[in-house]
């Protein structure tokens, strides 16, 4: 379903005098039957705005629509159905204490008064879909991180809804267990014809599954588009420093997709896309003018639909060779990025 | 005194004092419980179903009730014993003034047992399309069930201090032997088996709640 939102703002004014303005006109498409992921750092107005999408708050102003329907001025009663048709999943899990994993998976079906009988089926369905089949008796404390989230997953669809909210989701899981759910998440979109939206401040997750990102700041959106085009042409520096801790950042979970061996130094960031990472661009670069360059670190990104390399050197010669240098890699299709 | 003479008196007051721990147990329930699960959802912090100025005078009508020492409220309340059940002595009429001081004391427990469940759950079942009845008795009572198990113990045995205390203004039972026969007959004797037998009480009641909520506990 087609999640729609119109300049979105929600201020919090109690208890302080401050007000606090979490969410600031904030307007996102988010295309039907896509993974959709906002990112930011804590504080950015992550929470806020997935609490607006799932209707569990009104905004102060602005509008939102789930495919033409405007939802954020429900009556109580419509609302309540309408968030029946949502699933959510949170980053610590928010399963009941009290019950079994197959009870908690159940609770949604029961508070929409489905038959025990029905009950029963669907629950035996659900675990069996994210692989928990013989665990339905476990009580939640039994279970791992993984299963915990396996179990909250099966309970946001009981439903059958048609959006799936994540609220940092993964960050209470190990790289592995991050990539089983992810997997989990991607399987049952498919199948079941959903529209993701995910909340996070990690890439990593951004990178692996999403397709569309929205980045937020301050509670703004800076920046939106396609991952591929976002990785490739960062236009935010606050994009930029998620892309510079992804690539930087310690193993990351595809093996050997970045290296930096020198600390200093890396004036320039080169970008290659898709094709062009296969072309001798850096030999006829040198050939063609009078300077020379030093690679500082260098890898390649493996996005679904495309790769991207990535180098930063550093360029020394004269300034106008230098120049002419830079024009002609951006010429031959290479995003050149200068850092300050 | 014989000893036959002696189990008697205390077998007689035991089964009043038992009979005022059930009637007022069960009654400051009926008008406690509700109060607690009142103050809970109404509270703004909590914000399952926020009224401020509601949660506001609840606070301050249990805030008032408990302030009051029980010797007091008693008094105070024997008209209204009198009005409900006829008589302003005896086992039953006790209960009345029993009941309403221990209502408040049953509010706060709940409510505290209440507050202890996880946010980020009734938001989940807020999410989920919950009502606010349903997240009442379907997440809120359930999760924190054993803690509610231990605040009804401690209610209980609240209430055998209190009734004891009765005992001294016409309510019958243990504290009333104790009083009457131990004090103001200088018969030590049956102010110890008084004494041993609420000790017991207190001991049984306790450890059967103890059990209770551990067993609901190690089912999670």
């Amino acid at each position: 379903m087609r999640i729609t939102l119109k300049n979105l703002s929600r201020t919090y004014s109690p208890p302080q005098q401050t007000r606090i303005q979490a969410v600031r006109a904030v307007s996102l498409d988010i295309p039907s039957g896509s993974i959709y992921g906002i990112i930011g750092k804590s504080g950015a107005g992550k929470s806020t705005l997935l609490r607006l999408l799932s209707l569990l708050e009104k905004p102060d102003a602005g509008a939102l629509y789930y495919a033409e329907q405007r939802v954020d001025d429900l009556p109580p009663r419509e609302l309540i159905a309408r968030r029946r048709r949502n699933g959510l999943i949170f980053q610590n899990f928010c399963l009941f204490a009290s019950r079994t994993a197959r009870e908690n998976i159940a609770y949604p079906l029961e508070i929409c008064g489905r038959s025990r009988g029905a009950i029963q089926e669907r629950t035996a369905e659900l675990l069996e879909l994210v692989g928990l089949a013989g665990r339905g008796d476990a009580p939640i404390s039994a279970l791992s991180g993984g299963q915990k989230q396996r179990v909250a997953i099966a309970r946001a669809l009981a439903n059958e809804p048609a959006i799936l909210f994540c609220d940092e989701a993964t960050s209470a899981l190990d790289p592995q267990t991050t990539r089983d759910i992810l997997d989990l998440i991607r399987r049952i979109k498919q199948k079941m014809q959903l529209t993701v939206v995910l909340i996070t401040h990690q890439m990593e997750v951004v990178r692996d599954i999403c397709e569309y990102v929205a980045v937020l700041d301050n509670g703004s959106i800076v920046e939106t588009g396609r991952v591929q085009d976002i990785f490739v042409r960062p236009q935010a520096q606050i994009t930029r420093d998620f892309l510079a801790h992804l690539t930087a950042g310690p193993a990351a979970p595809r093996a050997g997709s970045f290296v930096r061996w020198s600390a200093e130094g890396g004036q320039y960031t080169l970008r290659f896309v898709g094709a062009q990472t296969g072309e001798p661009l850096m030999s006829e670069l040198v050939r063609r003018y009078p300077v020379s360059f030093n690679i500082r670190a260098g890898g390649i990104q493996y996005l679904p639909e495309q790769d991207i390399g990535t180098l930063v050197t550093d360029l020394t010669g004269e300034p106008e060779a230098v120049a002419q240098a830079i024009e002609f890699l951006r010429n031959s299709g290479v995003i050149v990025e200068e850092s300050v | 005194m014989s000893f036959v003479l002696l189990l008697q008196l205390v077998g007689e007051a035991t089964g009043q004092t038992l009979l005022m721990l059930l009637l007022s147990t069960l009654c400051s329930l009926a008008l406690g419980f509700p109060l607690g699960v009142l103050l809970c959802v109404t509270d703004p912090a909590l914000g399952i179903a926020p009224r401020p100025l509601a949660h506001q005078l609840l606070t301050r009508l249990v805030n008032t009730l408990r302030s009051f020492p029980f010797i007091i409220l008693m008094i105070l309340l024997f008209p209204l014993a009198r009005w409900l059940v006829g008589t302003s002595i005896g086992t039953v009429a006790t209960v009345v003034p029993l009941a309403i001081a221990a209502a408040p004391f049953v509010a706060r427990i709940i409510e505290t047992a209440l507050q202890e469940v996880d946010r980020g759950v009734i938001q989940a079942a807020r999410a989920m399309g919950s009502s606010n009845w349903q997240i009442v008795r379907k997440v809120l009572l359930p999760e924190a069930w054993p803690a509610l198990v231990s605040g009804i113990t401690l209610t209980i045995i609240n209430l055998i201090g209190y009734s004891a205390m009765a005992g001294a203004i016409g309510g019958g039972g243990l504290g009333d032997l104790a009083i009457r026969y131990g004090y103001q007959r200088f018969r030590p004797e049956v102010m110890a088996a008084a004494v041993l037998v609420i000790l017991l009480l207190v001991e049984l009641i306790q450890f059967i709640g103890s059990r209770l909520s551990a067993a609901f506990l190690s089912r999670r």
